[in-house]
């Protein structure tokens, strides 16, 4: 474990990342302090404001304070994030698990069943999801906990491929150990460090899907502080308030740019070997 | 080599098979009447039952579906009545502007990808490695619709150098098109030439280091010379899959990017579609933009057989 973190301090950049997904998990906590106005309370008399000492990034269309609504959104983000991520992980290793396990044909079902499901772009997935469940934050997440299941169901099969002969899973199945127990006892742990990483990675890709279906009108709801929806709105209004466009977009960057790196840095830090050959 | 390639072929085959039971019965599931729709004002249970009758739809699901597969497979996709057309039409004349996106944006992705992930790859751990590889990452975290909002603001309203949205056909203007298409392409291929750089960057690394090019080095070959004729040629091999992985993005993405730019492609197509309820259009919008992406990577996978023979299945 120390190993580990001896590895991954020793990247800045994937140090800052860590840093400021901190961070944001924590604006996220206490929001209601650090935004100074009610993200939803609207203002007619000071709309389209530019940023200003009463208004930091300024005001949108009706006159809502957008700092305080870009640290609520990053409420909405990360919960969508860590939701959507959580079903796909949860479902995913579990079909991947069993794929690789029992292998013949439940393996073969499966398996074309993620390779099917791989040759939809996501974001199209999504969309076609959303479209059956209709917009609402939690079928959003639900939408892109479906869409990225199988990435988890290919990592968690390939990982324990991998170790599924070792001697040490042919002792335990000689002792009579259940299926389920050699299972959860034994190959989960050992496939944990590539689904740590994906985890860390689909962290950035579910809030960057939350904030396009957002942005294409079949996410959140429109008063909803989302990222997304913010941008969507602010690009009607580009011409007089470019804030209302460019603030939002900074956050979304910045949250997926900090997920990104740290996974990043955690796929060196967990596999060495990896590191030495491309680096 | 032929019996890699129809080994590849025949695992596609389920796979197809496979996205069209997905894409018929997804859609089927979005609630809505599409008959409703297509009847609007003029609804009468009448007509509905008519209609309904006429296309099918009283059927019970699996036998409209083997019906709608048989269709399709003689290139007949239904009629959408949203566009008024055949869904086949519909799709085949926004198709060019979409193939152009994608086409252009590789190209974009792969100018700056190629030469930034070789220079990086050779000056390893150099202040330039650090920028490209921060830009890499960059690249990879901004949303494709906030970058392509962003060029609107600076180049189209600011600047004025482009316009804002709508599309220019190819046989009206050359330069007309190339502009309305310039700024999308780089909203869309940005994310795709990150990848390919931190690809080409790590492949290059693995291929310098192996013994033949250690050995052409000693050898007295020089570096320029070693890099152009050995390496490059190698360390792209893997890019060219990388790339292959990465339409699956860019069709995705050019759902988004078309809907900001006004490109009547068949992304914002498949967008109109899922908005006007229209399921001939959305089934046949989904099942060729899939297949597109298993029939390119099909073809990926066949050019890497020939390009590196040790790969067999």
């Amino acid at each position: 474990m120390s190993d580990i973190w001896y590895q991954f301090k020793k990247n800045k950049i994937a140090l800052f990342g860590l840093f400021m997904t901190t961070a944001f998990i924590i604006a996220a906590i206490v929001a209601p302090l650090l935004a100074p106005y009610d993200p939803y309370k609207m203002s007619g008399a000071e709309s389209l404001a530019g940023p200003s000492m009463a208004h930091w990034l300024g005001t949108d269309q009706f006159g809502r304070d957008i700092w305080s609504r870009i640290i609520y959104g990053t409420r909405i983000s990360l919960k969508v994030g860590i939701i959507s991520v959580g079903i796909s992980l949860v479902v995913g290793t579990l079909i991947g698990v069993v794929a690789a396990y029992y292998g013949k044909w439940v393996d073969s079902v499966l398996s074309r069943l993620t390779d099917v499901m791989f040759s939809f772009p996501d974001i199209l997935l999504a969309l076609v999801i959303m479209a059956i469940l209709g917009p609402s934050l939690t079928n959003l997440m639900i939408a892109i906990g479906i869409v990225y299941t199988p990435i988890f169901a290919r990592i968690a099969r390939g990982a324990v491929l991998t170790i599924k002969n070792a001697l040490f899973i042919e002792a335990a199945k000689s002792m009579g150990i259940s299926n389920v127990k050699i299972m959860w006892k034994h190959i989960l742990p050992n496939s944990l460090a590539p689904l740590i990483v994906q985890v860390t990675l689909s962290l950035a890709f579910a809030i960057l899907a939350e904030a396009a279906l957002s942005f294409l009108g079949l996410g959140a709801s429109p008063d909803t502080p989302s990222w997304g929806i913010m941008l969507s709105e602010g690009k009607n209004w580009m011409e007089q308030a470019w804030w209302i466009a460019v603030f939002p977009g900074i956050a979304i960057t910045l949250a997926v740019f900090s997920f990104n790196v740290m996974g990043d840095g955690l796929r060196d830090a967990l596999d060495p070997k990896l590191k030495n050959e491309s680096s | 080599m032929i019996s890699y390639i129809i080994k590849r072929l025949l695992i596609s085959i389920p796979v197809l098979f496979g996205i069209s039971i997905l894409a018929f019965f997804l859609v089927r599931l979005v609630p809505g009447d599409t008959v409703t729709a297509m009847l609007g004002n003029n609804y009468t249970p009448e007509r509905a039952e008519a209609l309904r009758a006429k296309y099918g739809l009283d059927e019970s699901v699996l036998t409209q579906y083997v019906l709608w597969l048989k269709n399709v497979l003689q290139g007949d996709f239904g009629y959408s009545h949203f566009t008024n057309t055949p869904v086949l039409q519909a799709i085949l004349i926004r198709l060019p502007i979409t193939i152009e996106l994608a086409v252009l944006s590789v190209v974009i992705a792969v100018i700056l990808a190629i030469p930034l992930g070789t220079i990086s790859a050779l000056k390893r751990n150099s202040k330039f490695d650090y920028g490209a590889s921060f830009a890499g990452m960059l690249g990879i975290s901004i949303p494709n619709f906030w970058l392509g909002t962003l060029m609107i603001l600076f180049f189209s309203l600011y600047a004025g150098w482009f316009p804002s949205g709508g599309f220019v056909g190819l046989y009206e203007s050359v330069w007309g098109n190339l502009r309305s298409m310039i700024l999308p392409a780089i909203a869309l291929g940005t994310a795709v030439g990150a990848v390919a750089m931190r690809m080409t960057r790590s492949s290059m690394l693995e291929v310098t280091n192996q013994d033949y090019i250690k050995m052409a080095r000693a050898k007295g070959v020089s570096k320029r010379r070693m890099i152009m004729r050995h390496a490059l040629k190698n360390a792209l091999v893997p890019v060219v899959t990388v790339l292959g992985i990465q339409t699956g993005y860019l069709l995705g993405g050019s759902v988004v990017v078309e809907q900001i730019f006004g490109l009547p492609g068949v992304g914002q197509l498949s967008l109109q579609a899922i908005t006007n309820r229209d399921y001939a259009l959305l089934q046949g919008t989904i099942l060729f933009i899939a297949s597109a992406f298993v029939i390119i990577n099909l073809i990926v996978d066949i050019i890497y057989g020939f390009l590196d023979p040790q790969i067999r299945y």
